[in-house]
């Protein structure tokens, strides 16, 4: 005879199995359709190139890690560093960083502002956010080349005030990107600012004021800790795709201002290069790991903090 | 009167920015659509308002059969995705902590959390072989790509129905001698609905607007309406790519406000 204890561990095996049964077809596809790849390419990485792109199979070698960041002089043999990978490089780290701190300096009052208004009215200013947030990037892209352009919205703008005569060289330079990444990604920040400035308790900004601190001290000292997690968030959200944009400099920064997106990209259309892309994009993937261990580093430390 | 009083939530120039980056925001999406609406040749100089680029588009077979390529991918990505998210979001909900449940999060999330470009290379590598080797090159390497991502998009607004659903119903069922499937098709799965078509939808507008991934997954002659696009952009632009962006943004705007109410009654 079977006990009770006997029964109901039965049932918890058959209910486990089931779970595992019913999660199958979404772990399945993704693991065909997206992690799987990521190691087929991590093998890549430590293949020799083949003569007209793809790999020589079972021919296995470090050069495709070796030249992300060295370079072999074609004259006289000798090594260097690849000064345009580091210089790509180092612009997306910037361009990303940059991109961050201006979504954050623009976001923060927005998601403030919106968390300020009466309850009734916050949900239109939110929806307000949503949309830009779920339209299409390219065609916000697109749009934003239409402001930049030479014969674009701000120059026109720009020269009937009077303020320039000859238009600004904006489109093709990294500063084109900078303002596309700022515009694609800022609902990205305002949204969890305000998710938890929402949550925001206002009663400890009067306890502040009635202690006679002033308003950048409230501002410094109650209310930026207070929201810190969604701070932490947003720059979070805003960095990592920040730091593999492909489309925005593509369609901004036109093919000299590139970012380590289009620097893959490259090696796997007109490079012909697949190790070293495939030694690019695991690099790229490490820094958006990094970012994250700093993110979930820190938000652990916040949710002991705040309870 | 001495004591100062004034609205303890306000802050200072907070106001005049939140406006600027609104303002900001829409600025070169109405720019867009405006253009869109322009009868001259030129995307910068303004020749009255006209539908022409409307009709030019709607007549370009090109346009035509990417538009109609992205709705089918995105149908059948964001069906095949919404079946696995609902099955992979009743086993992830509801129960208590169990060895694996951390992995699954993780595994349905990672898509999430890898850059495009780089499962999109990924993808390249994988699926040129598969294509040598198997000769097949038709639409099931776009269908399958775009599922895979969006799953995540999918799983999140179905996993928060179900844990915000009471169990007393289904409890009630099972007490009335239901099984367990009787008690998931009459019970379970009408209370869901809402967080499925939910997922779905999400699914759908993900898929529709991928560029990265479909761009560097497709064979030749597989443009969708997001590729097709950043094809035309490295050209010289016409105001037809507005059009066209225009048409796009409609029907985004239609379907994100749709599903922000579906999402606003559960409330």
């Amino acid at each position: 005879m079977a006990t009770a204890a006997e029964i109901a561990r039965a049932g918890q095996r058959r209910d486990i199995r089931s779970r595992w049964l019913l999660s199958a077809p979404a772990l399945f596809i993704i693991f065909v359709a997206a992690i799987g790849p990521l190691f087929v390419m991590l093998a890549y990485s430590f293949m020799v190139k083949g003569d007209y792109g793809d790999v020589k199979f079972g021919q296995y070698s470090l050069d495709g890690w070796f030249s992300v960041l060295f370079q072999r002089d074609i004259f006289d043999d000798t090594l260097g560093l690849a000064d345009a990978h580091l210089s790509i490089l180092w612009r997306s780290i910037r361009l990303s960083f940059i991109t961050t701190v201006a979504t954050l300096l623009l976001g923060f009052p927005t998601a403030y502002f919106i968390a300020t208004r009466p309850r009734h009215t916050r949900e239109i200013w939110v929806f307000l956010v949503t949309i830009p947030f779920w339209t299409n990037l390219l065609i916000r892209t697109f749009a934003m080349q239409q402001v930049l352009r030479n014969e674009g919205v701000l120059n026109t703008a720009l020269r009937a005030t009077g303020m320039i005569d000859q238009p600004l060289q904006i489109m093709h330079t990294d500063w084109a990107i900078l303002f596309g990444m700022v515009y694609v990604y800022l609902p990205l920040m305002v949204l969890p600012l305000y998710a938890s400035m929402e949550k925001l308790d206002f009663r400890l900004v009067e306890a502040g004021y009635d202690l006679y601190a002033g308003r950048l001290s409230v501002l410094w000292r109650i209310i930026i800790p207070l929201v810190k997690p969604g701070i932490i968030a947003g720059s979070i959200l805003v960095f990592i795709p920040s730091l593999g944009a492909y489309v925005i400099p593509r369609v901004l920064g036109g093919g000299k201002n590139m970012m380590l997106g289009n620097l893959i990209e490259m090696q796997f259309g007109a490079g012909r290069n697949w190790p070293l892309g495939a030694a690019l994009s695991i690099t790229l993937m490490a820094l958006v790991m990094v970012a994250l261990l700093f993110y979930v580093r820190n938000a652990s430390r916040s949710g002991v903090q705040h309870g | 009167m001495a004591s100062r009083y004034f609205d303890v939530r306000a802050q200072p120039g907070f106001g005049v920015i939140a406006l600027f980056t609104f303002a900001a925001l829409y600025l070169p999406i109405i720019t867009l659509v405006a253009y869109a609406f322009n009868a001259s040749d030129s995307v910068s100089v303004w020749g009255g308002f006209s539908l022409r680029w409307f009709v030019e588009a709607s007549r370009n077979v090109a346009v035509q059969d990417a538009a109609w390529r992205s709705f089918v991918i995105a149908v059948c990505a964001a069906t095949f995705a919404s079946i696995a998210a609902t099955m992979a979001a009743i086993a992830t909900t509801r129960t208590a902590p169990y060895r694996g449940l951390g992995f699954k999060y993780a595994f349905i999330n990672q898509p999430l959390m890898v850059p495009e470009i780089v499962t999109a290379v990924a993808l390249l590598i994988v699926f040129s072989r598969i294509k040598v080797w198997t000769g097949y090159s038709g639409l099931g390497y776009l269908v399958l790509a775009h599922t895979a991502f969006c799953i995540p998009f999918a799983y999140l607004p179905i996993r928060a129905r179900l844990e915000s659903m009471d169990l007393t119903l289904e409890r009630a069922a099972a007490d009335l001698y239901a099984t367990p499937w009787m008690t998931f098709r009459h019970v379970t799965l009408p209370l869901l609905r809402p967080g499925i078509i939910a997922g779905f939808m999400l699914a759908f507008v993900i898929s529709l607007d991928d560029v990265v991934i479909t761009e560097f997954v497709k064979s030749g002659g597989q443009d969708t309406l997001p590729t097709y696009m950043l094809g035309q952009i490295r050209r010289t632009v016409t105001p037809e790519v507005n059009a066209i962006a225009t048409a796009f943004l409609a029907l985004s705007i239609v379907l994100v406000t749709a599903f922000f109410f579906i999402n606003r009654k559960k409330t």
